[in-house]
């Protein structure tokens, strides 16, 4: 098996050259501190919505409770890092975080997926409340106050690695037997079964990888912004996820990664005019659902779209 | 025994109010398969024009009452021609997401017209207080649980002796047989809206009198428990929505009063769990069989 293809390279340099490109910015000053907390978002969103995607978009399991593993992988990370103050401590955490995240969601996973549709999304939602209800309630977690002075790690390169990270551990798994058992759950549940499918396996496994990088995404979320409180968790924030995964398509990992983009833009954009920001942002969800139901790419990836106007080229060539 | 019976009495005039919000959920969801989310919001508007209604023109509770619920029938209506009609063929998670926008859009509108303060409900009936024993119950609850009361009354008989009620429960059943049938599909889904968000803003009104404040946010909670209620009673279910209020009213004072009330809402969504993995279709629900 040859590892470094075409593609792969092609892959790999374009990683890099987002990389050096915001870099360079960043050293320049064009980027200045404002945004950099507007693309450290996106990144803690694309990890969020890329994960939720799997468990939404790919396998067809509609959670609404995706910001209670994510605040599992923040509150880990979090107390972690504050009792060991290194660099090590954070990536403990974070991996700690993660980890306590998936073993959260295994726990919820198998006996919640057995309900289908609305029934889980109500379920999970229940699950993120909570949680969030036993942050608020513990004494580690310091109650509603929340925990103020988390040691500062997560930067932009870390950030990106995590990011990029992601993307590329999912899309693989998406491309493996586990990851097409999930997709054939979604297009239909009782097809895959007969076909051999362990359905209720492959849920719990697509929702484990889920609830990992969700935990992950937290762990980021606590370093860089350093304070949390149980509140930032709530309904809401499963919502705005669950929103960037939907605008950009429902399986679909360009789309995710799109959305999360273009909505931290616009919510960086709005931020000057904060009373009708919320109300812009509602607008334009309905708008764009009621244009645009299927979301910005439907169910295509970047590949797909490349693949047809090459595909074209090719034919002439030949 | 008698703090027990006292807290029972508060759970029914509390549950009461979210059996109103429930059955809006439950007749929604059991026509279009859609939880609307912007339900709750519906919910916190009526409690506004409620509120704008009694401290402006000086009409008293049952005016102020038929007026936010004519006001929420209005916007019901409109939200569905609006934002769900264009998606009766999209897919159900699009709705879903239209109606999370919608939610979104109502509660952040009126935050901008009227500001994010908790504002105090004039009283508008007098807090008189009858005993019987130990326990106390007060003119609110009375005409919390007697509205309540007479509205479901009203709706049974809507839903079970009209004709239009007949349609509601045929189009729930099979949207193309209804139409078959000479059914106006869109027509009947209106007047499903326009019932469950008249329910809703009844409920606000009731809540902003109970409560004694009213926020452009209050809606999200409360909207989220009628939600359990609609699904512990069994959803699409009428019946079902009551009971499923009043449980889940009586639980959560009950654990205020023995417990720890900051599990109140932790409690209700554990119940809501239990619930789906022991009986998925609710304490009324039907079985549905699956069909391939």
């Amino acid at each position: 098996m040859r590892t470094l293809t075409k593609k792969n390279l092609l892959i790999l340099g374009s990683i890099l050259l987002t990389f050096a490109l915001v870099q360079v910015l960043v050293l320049v000053g064009i980027l200045d501190s404002f945004y950099e907390i507007t693309i450290a978002t996106i990144c803690i969103n694309i990890i969020l919505a890329v994960s939720l995607n799997l468990v939404t978009g790919f396998t067809g399991q509609f959670s609404l409770g995706h910001a209670g593993f994510m605040s599992i992988g923040a509150y880990v990370c979090a107390i972690i890092s504050m009792r060991i103050g290194t660099v090590g401590g954070f990536l403990l955490g974070l991996l700690a975080g993660a980890l306590a995240a998936t073993v959260v969601g295994i726990l919820i996973g198998i006996p919640t997926l057995r309900l289908k549709g609305d029934y889980l999304a109500i379920a999970t939602l229940g699950m993120a409340e909570i949680i969030r209800v036993v942050f608020l309630n513990l004494e580690i977690t310091n109650g509603a106050a929340g925990l103020n002075g988390i040691p500062r790690y997560a930067n932009w390169l870390w950030l990106y690695f995590f990011t990029v990270m992601a993307i590329v551990i999912i899309n693989n798994f998406l491309k493996s037997s586990p990851g097409r058992a999930c997709i054939a759950i979604r297009e239909d549940e009782i097809a895959a079964e007969s076909m051999g499918i362990n359905t209720t396996k492959y849920k719990v496994i697509a929702f484990a990888v889920g609830a990992f990088f969700a935990g992950l995404a937290g762990g980021l979320y606590a370093s860089y912004f350093y304070f949390l409180k149980p509140d930032l968790f709530g309904f809401m924030k499963s919502v705005d996820i669950l929103v960037i995964v939907v605008l950009g398509g429902l399986g679909s990992l360009t789309g995710s990664v799109i959305a999360a983009i273009l909505l931290g833009l616009i919510t960086t954009f709005l931020q000057s005019f904060t009373a009708v920001r919320m109300i812009v942002y509602a607008v334009l969800l309905v708008v764009i659902m009621i244009f645009r139901p299927q979301g910005l790419m439907g169910s295509k990836e970047i590949n797909d779209l490349l693949k047809f106007r090459f595909g074209k080229k090719e034919e002439k060539i030949e | 025994m008698d703090q027990f019976l006292q807290q029972i009495v508060n759970g029914i005039s509390l549950g009461s109010i979210y059996a109103l919000i429930a059955l809006g959920y439950t007749m929604i969801y059991g026509i279009i398969k859609l939880i609307n989310f912007a339900h709750g919001d519906i919910y916190m508007i009526g409690a506004y024009i409620g509120f704008a209604v009694t401290t402006y023109t000086n009409l008293g509770f049952f005016p102020a009452l038929i007026i936010a619920m004519a006001g929420c029938t209005v916007l019901g209506v409109t939200i569905e021609k609006i934002a769900y009609r264009p998606l009766r063929n999209a897919s159900r998670i699009a709705v879903l997401i239209t109606a999370i926008g919608m939610s979104f859009f109502l509660e952040y509108t009126m935050m901008f017209f009227v500001g994010a303060e908790v504002r105090s409900y004039p009283m508008i009936l007098s807090k008189k207080t009858f005993n019987f024993g130990d326990i106390l119950i007060n003119i609110q609850q009375i005409y919390i649980v007697l509205t309540a009361v007479a509205l479901m009354i009203l709706l049974q008989f809507i839903v079970h002796k009209t004709k239009t009620g007949k349609a509601m429960r045929a189009v729930s059943v099979d949207k193309e047989a209804a139409q078959l049938m000479g059914i106006n599909v869109n027509t009947t889904i209106s007047f499903t809206f326009a019932i469950g968000s008249a329910f809703a803003g009844a409920a606000g009104v009731l809540v902003g009198i109970y409560y004694n404040s009213i926020d452009p946010l209050m809606g999200m909670m409360p909207g989220l428990k009628a939600f359990v209620a609609a699904v512990f009673g069994g959803i699409g279910n009428i019946p079902g929505a009551m009971i499923g209020g009043l449980g889940i009213g009586i639980m959560e004072t009950l654990i205020s009063g023995y417990g720890n009330s900051m599990y109140r809402d932790a409690a209700v969504f554990a119940l809501l769990i239990i619930i789906l993995i022991v009986k998925p279709t609710g304490l009324l629900g039907k079985n549905t069989r699956e069909k391939v």
